[in-house]
Formats: structure tokens, C-alpha cells, sequence
């Protein structure tokens, strides 16, 4: 155990996700031995973060202001949206440039171990933002584990009625991969998603 | 296969152990309470990745230690196999094979094994459908890897769906629209599971019904495996007949979701799923009779030590030697079924037994021995003709 102000700065640290008790304790020292300014960098960054960071009134992505970026764009079509988990996975689908669409942000999946039901996620902001008939095809990008079919499930019977094309990403083998390390769940997985080759 | 070199680094009593080990029967000898089992303990953890002690992992890290490490060369078929678990309590375990490690601990099992009889295993016999289940579901992913998959997430399944219907009663709104999503995993899983276990138990019953003549002798009643679900199947716990065709997934996963329709109200009073294999048990007969409840104390000991040499002789027959770990039995069986246990120890790969007394041990398995003691353990081979 440190002094007070070390120690609390451990425990704070410790505290963030993926950060274990020997990490805080050298990111705390690291902090100890930075020059003030960059500190005052991390500390200005936080307090921006905390005051300025708002959720997209429309899609719940993260933003500043009152839409997102993505949901300002004018270029981005309205008729498909995709619907994640978190913000961070609109910014893994952004990187690979291939979608043009919208977003819709649900904040987790659904798992009754930790409370979360269809109620505690953005369901029925989905539903509204659905309503108009201007969005025609729907893109379910949830995690590929039991909770993210689950929800992904959920949403295709909530949504069926309304006759919107809705399918769901693949799962499958990763590209460059070697189909000798892949496991018997992807491989599986992989065979029944197998697509026909034109020639 | 068999274990060529046994490590152990802060595993249960152990706080270093090296240790040469040599095909054929071993008996590891020594007081009690200077880690012989801890020794057999450590190979059967390697086939299962649990203990046959305990259900959780930290009893195996010595005290005081922050992780426990059990590294294995293994000869199987010609090839050497370097096995190496790192046991983490609280944390991922690391294992690696060969020197590379594995991305999930999980892929290890199937690719050493091993049969452990010890006197816990008298709760197959007496105990309750739990035990059964574990060594059902132990046994298949054995033989094969990919329904380790498939168990856990039916676990997982179930633990969620018993999650949902807990809360549903208190929840405002609508709770159980999720159920229907939860209900279509379960099934598919369950299903799966369900088809593996009867294909199973119709594989093993021959084998176990065998072995139960060996070790009960000549004019002992027959010994029978049926299994007893809470899905509706055909002919319901009474002993299954080897060759004949058990249900497939397809039909198990449709029986299934028929009987949670219909106790769905019950389900939801509960707060639990009342179907399902997590509620199904192994039958063991002798006869025309449930074994549970009819059997006698020699009885029970017999049929447990051929759940035992069956699931040894079935995973022969599947084309690979098991090592056969047997801890501290001898000196509980009578003369007759010693004699029976010895013949199947000698003909194993390898077979390595504990006993606090040698003379338990039948002479002819005596050759070899591994002397525990004073936090050592050393091989003591008679060697003859050579």
C-alpha cells in the first residue's frame, strides 16, 4: 500500500476496464514522473470529455453537439441502418469504409444474468426511428455470442411485421487465415454461410 | 499413451516435483498425506481439466503460491506430446502443447486421456443425478472435443433463461418477449447434448455390462444403462441396447421445445427451466432393478468400478489407450474383484495406482514404484532379464 493520494490514483486506475492491479500501479507511476503539462493534457481531455460528450439524439452513437457526426453527414444514405452494440462498434465498422448507411447504437445486448432487457437498450428509439418508412433495410451487426444472436433474434421477430429487408452480418472464417486453425464453431458456421462462385 | 515425465510446481501439496515415469503398472507408495493422490491427481486433471476432489481450482494451487503449474511429456502412438497448464485461480488458465499455447484452455481436452477410478466415485452409484451428468458429459468431451462447445453454452443458455424467468414475475412490461429467443438456443443446444448422451450411454452399456461380469463374477445379475430425460423418448430410462439408433438432434431439439411449451406456466411460478438434459440422470440397472436404492454396499462398489472400466474399455475401442489412474481402490475390493481390477491394470498402457500399504497392491503390479515421501518422489524399478 501507497500513500493516500498514490494509492487512490491506484485504485482509480485499477478500476478501469482491462486494468489490472500491477498496470495501475505503473500507469500511476508513470503519471508521478510526466511532466505537469502533459498531465494537464490527460486531466483537460477527462473534464472535456465528461462536459461535452453527449449521446446522438438519433442514433446514441457518441457525439458532440446534438447529433453525431455520421448522422449530420448528408451523404450518407437513410434507407439502411445498422444496428450495433456500442459506440465502439460503429467505429470498427467506419474503418473498413464499406458502409454508407446509418447507424443505431442499442448500448449492450440482451442478458438477463445482468438485468438487461429489450427495455434497458434503445429498442424502441429503433422502432420510432423505423415508423416513417423511409429506412428499408436493416443491418444487424450485434456480437456473435449468445447474447448478441439473442438480441439479434429479438430484433428480427420485433421488426418482421414491418417488412423491412433484414439480414445479419456472416460469420466465418478470418481472411488470410488458414482453415487448419480455425475451430470446429467457425469452420461450422463458415459451411453453412458457403457462397456459390459465378463463373 | 502414457506419461513419460511428470512436473508439478506448487500444485496441491507439491511445491516442486520432477518425476520419471515408465509404461505398464506403477504404484505410487508412501504414508498417507504425502501427496500420492496429489501425484494421479495432476494426470487426471490434465484429461479433464478438473479435479475428481474438487470443482474448483484454487484448492489446487499450494497455499500461499499464486499459481500452480502440471507439465506432462507424453508418448502416444511414437509421438511425443509436451502438455503444460498453467493453473490460474480467479484468472484464465494458459495451457500449451508442444510449446505453443492454446487459445482457449478448453481445446486441450480429448487429446490426453485418461480413466480415473477413486473412492469418490461411489456417488455414481449412490449420489445424485449431478454426478451422473458430470461423468456423462466428461466422457463426451473426451471422445469428442467440439461438445465442450456445446456444454457451455448451454449452461451459459440455461443460466440466462433461469435469469430471465427469475425476474419475469417482479419485471414491469412485458419480460418474457425475450423468453421465446432464449427458448430457441436452449432447444438447439439442448437438442445436441441430448442426441451425444443417448449415443453415449448406448455405446458405453455394453462395455460397462462387461466389465460388471468380470468384476462381480460368475452368477451376478446383468448390468444395464438407460437414461431417464425429461424430454419425452421412447422406452424412457429402461436400458438402452447397443446397435440399435438413438434419436437425433433434429427430433431431440423438437421434443424439447413441445415439453417447454407446455410447462411454460410452471416454468415462469418457479423461476426456473424445468426441462432439459441439465435435469436428466444416468439409469444404472442390475437386473430387472434400478441399481439406486436396490443395490448392496459390494453391489454399488462393483457397478462403480465398471462405469469406470467401461468408459476405459470404450475409449480403447475408439483407438486410443487411456491411462488408466487407480487411487487407493485396492485395499477396499475383496479378493474376487482385486483379481479382476489387476487384470485389466495389467493390461493398460499404463496404469498408475496409489496405495498407503504395498501388499494391497496385487503382486504382479508391483514391479515398478514410485516412493512418496519427505516431499519427494523417486521411481524404483525391479528390473528383470534384462
Amino acid at each position: 500500500m501507497y500513500e493516500g493520494a498514490v494509492q487512490d490514483l491506484i485504485d482509480e486506475l485499477g478500476r478501469l476496464p482491462g486494468v489490472g492491479p500491477k498496470s495501475a500501479q505503473r500507469i500511476a507511476f508513470h503519471l508521478l514522473a510526466a511532466e505537469s503539462a502533459d498531465v494537464g493534457r490527460l486531466v483537460a481531455a477527462l473534464q472535456r470529455v465528461q462536459a461535452e460528450v453527449r449521446f446522438c439524439v438519433t442514433c446514441y452513437n457518441v457525439a458532440e453537439g446534438e447529433q453525431c457526426r455520421i448522422c449530420r453527414d448528408p451523404r450518407r444514405s437513410t434507407d439502411v441502418i445498422c444496428v450495433v452494440e456500442e459506440p465502439k462498434d460503429v467505429v470498427a465498422i467506419e474503418r473498413t469504409r464499406e458502409f454508407r448507411g446509418r447507424y443505431h447504437v442499442l448500448g449492450g445486448a440482451i442478458s438477463p444474468i445482468e438485468g438487461v432487457g429489450p427495455d434497458d437498450l434503445r429498442v424502441k428509439e429503433l422502432m420510432t426511428r423505423l415508423m416513417d418508412g423511409t429506412v428499408t433495410e436493416l443491418i444487424i451487426a450485434t456480437d456473435p455470442n449468445l447474447e448478441g444472436e439473442a438480441t439479434a433474434a429479438y430484433l428480427a421477430r420485433l421488426v418482421g411485421p414491418l417488412g423491412l429487408a433484414v439480414s445479419r452480418l456472416a460469420s466465418g472464417l478470418p481472411v488470410g487465415g488458414d482453415l487448419e486453425y480455425a475451430d470446429e464453431i467457425t469452420l461450422g458456421r463458415a459451411f453453412e454461410g458457403r457462397r456459390r462462385i459465378d463463373a | 499413451m502414457y506419461v513419460r515425465h511428470l512436473q508439478l510446481v506448487d500444485f496441491r501439496s507439491w511445491e516442486k516435483v520432477d518425476l520419471a515415469l515408465r509404461p505398464g503398472p506403477t504404484v505410487f507408495v508412501g504414508r498417507n498425506g504425502e501427496g500420492k493422490t496429489n501425484l494421479v491427481e495432476a494426470v487426471g486433471y490434465l484429461a479433464t481439466l478438473g479435479s475428481h476432489r474438487v470443482s474448483g481450482d484454487a484448492p489446487l494451487v499450494r497455499h500461499g503460491a499464486a499459481q500452480a503449474v502440471v507439465r506432462a511429456a507424453l508418448r502416444r502412438e511414437d509421438r511425443e506430446l509436451l502438455v503444460e497448464v498453467e493453473v490460474n485461480p480467479g484468472r484464465a488458465n494458459r495451457v500449451r502443447v508442444n510449446r505453443s499455447a492454446l487459445p482457449r484452455p478448453r481445446e486441450l481436452l480429448g487429446l490426453v486421456k485418461s480413466v480415473l477410478f477413486a473412492p469418490e466415485d461411489l456417488a455414481l452409484v449412490r449420489g445424485d443425478p449431478a454426478e451422473r451428468r458430470r461423468f456423462l458429459d466428461d466422457l463426451l468431451v473426451s471422445r469428442t472435443p467440439r461438445l465442450a462447445g456445446v456444454r457451455s453454452d448451454y449452461d451459459r443458455v440455461l443460466r440466462q433463461r433461469n435469469a430471465l424467468l427469475k425476474t419475469a414475475r417482479l419485471a414491469r412490461g412485458d419480460a418474457l418477449a425475450t423468453l421465446d429467443v432464449w427458448d430457441t438456443h436452449l432447444v438447439e443446444l439442448g437438442g445436441q447434448l441430448l442426441a451425444a448422451r443417448l449415443a453415449l450411454v448406448a455405446d458405453l452399456a455394453p462395455h460397462v455390462a462387461r466389465s460388471y461380469a468380470a468384476v462381480a463374477g460368475p452368477g451376478a445379475a446383468a448390468a444395464g444403462l438407460g437414461y431417464a430425460s425429461t424430454v419425452p423418448l421412447a422406452g424412457d430410462g429402461a436400458p438402452l441396447v447397443a446397435g440399435e439408433p438413438t434419436a437425433r438432434a433434429a427430433e431431440l431439439s423438437a421434443a424439447l421445445r413441445e415439453r417447454i411449451a407446455e410447462r411454460r406456466r410452471e416454468e415462469v411460478d418457479r423461476g426456473m427451466t424445468l426441462v432439459g438434459p441439465h435435469r436428466d440422470d444416468l439409469v444404472l440397472h442390475l437386473g430387472p432393478a434400478p441399481a439406486k436404492g436396490f443395490a448392496s454396499h459390494g453391489e454399488s462398489w462393483s457397478l462403480a468400478l465398471a462405469l469406470k472400466l467401461g468408459c476405459f474399455a470404450l475409449l480403447r475401442a475408439d483407438g486410443e489407450e487411456p491411462v488408466l489412474v487407480l487411487d487407493d481402490v485396492f485395499a477396499t475390493l475383496d479378493a474376487g474383484r482385486r483379481a479382476a481390477l489387476a487384470d485389466v491394470a495389467r493390461s493398460a498402457e499404463q496404469t498408475l495406482i496409489t496405495a498407503a500399504v504395498l501388499d494391497d497392491v496385487p503382486e504382479e503390479l508391483r514391479d515398478a514404484r514410485v516412493e512418496v515421501g519427505a516431499g519427494t518422489a523417486v521411481l524404483v524399478a525391479d528390473e528383470e532379464g534384462t
